[in-house]
């Protein structure tokens, strides 16, 4: 079934992306489309959940903007994904890091992976 | 021909050249035998029987191995029939090829059963208040009807019961991609049933 599915779609699957996992801190530079004119934003933020698989597969990432928490889903294999980039590796016991939303200023902070 | 069987294989994502996110479900249709030509003279319309799928011969009933044997199939697991005005005749083959993407079809299937249900889920009601004192009727239908006259409930009166588990056929779905070498077709958007549910395409 998922093999079928992966097969049909795999020539969407980008292969130029870096490997990162949740916990990680990235910052993900999008295009935005604005009107007619294109430009590039960065997004930074720890990366808290990943899921489905193949073309379909989507991380979270979380940051706090002026003292609110911003989180933005992206599909990992989308075109509009100019450049992901892995600020730090982060230590983490869970694939989900929703506990984070709970928590706020120091108690927030993710280990750092060496 | 504007018509094919298939299986749903399922729902993913594909991404088109401005960078937009499309939802698509992906169905292995075809490759589809015709099996009979129903005539108007023989029959009183025109069209023609399509075999679609893997059946093991030793599965398969005596008189249906017969109907197979006269247009060259070993067997098959549906048999459906589709109006037509084209000419064919028995074991020619009809493949994913006759749609292009751009086309607009629509699916038919059977929709998922969704056992005894109420009639929020049903029919779409809206259920009753969630506050202003109200309670143990959120998600009751209301009033059924009025008193001693009629003294009795319409008939044909939406209520709750069954639902799913029928013929439901969604249209104007895009055609996103054609895959020939896998029998594959790319629809964009949602089609009844669940994964592996027979289901039949035809060109709008």
């Amino acid at each position: 079934m998922d093999r079928l599915l992966h097969e049909a779609t795999k020539e969407y699957v980008r292969d130029n992306l870096p490997r990162f996992r949740p916990g990680d801190r990235v910052a993900v530079d999008v295009r935005v489309v604005e009107g007619n004119r294109t430009r590039v934003q960065t997004f930074e933020g720890d990366v808290i959940a990943m899921s489905g698989s193949g073309v379909n597969r989507t991380f979270t990432v979380r940051k706090i903007s002026g003292g609110i928490g911003v989180e933005r889903i992206f599909p990992l294999h989308s075109p509009n994904i100019n450049k992901i980039k892995i600020i730090r590796a982060g230590k983490v016991r869970r694939a989900k890091l929703y506990y984070l939303r709970q928590l706020r200023g120091k108690a927030a902070r993710i280990k750092e992976r060496r | 021909m504007t018509s094919l069987i298939g299986i749903k294989l399922g729902m993913t994502r594909i991404f088109n050249e401005s960078g937009m996110d499309i939802p698509v479900t992906v169905i292995h249709a075809g490759p589809c035998t015709v099996c009979q030509v129903k005539t108007r003279e023989n029959d009183g319309y025109q069209a023609i029987q399509l075999a679609f799928g893997e059946r093991k011969e030793n599965k398969t009933s005596r008189p249906l191995l017969g109907h197979f044997q006269k247009a060259g199939i070993k067997s098959a697991r549906v048999l459906r029939e589709f109006r037509t005005s084209k000419e064919y005749k028995p074991g020619d083959k009809i493949t994913v090829e006759i749609f292009s993407p751009g086309d607009l079809v629509k699916v038919t299937g059977t929709s998922k059963g969704k056992g005894f249900t109420g009639v929020m889920k049903r029919y779409g009601f809206h259920g009753g208040h969630a506050s202003h004192g109200k309670k143990d009727q959120l998600r009751a239908g209301g009033s059924i009807g009025a008193s001693s006259d009629p003294s009795r409930v319409w008939p044909g009166l939406k209520m709750a019961g069954r639902s799913g588990n029928s013929r439901c056929t969604v249209t104007n779905l895009e055609v996103v991609k054609v895959i020939p070498e896998a029998d594959q077709l790319l629809v964009m958007g949602a089609i009844p049933g669940p994964r592996y549910g027979t289901v039949t395409i035809t060109k709008q």
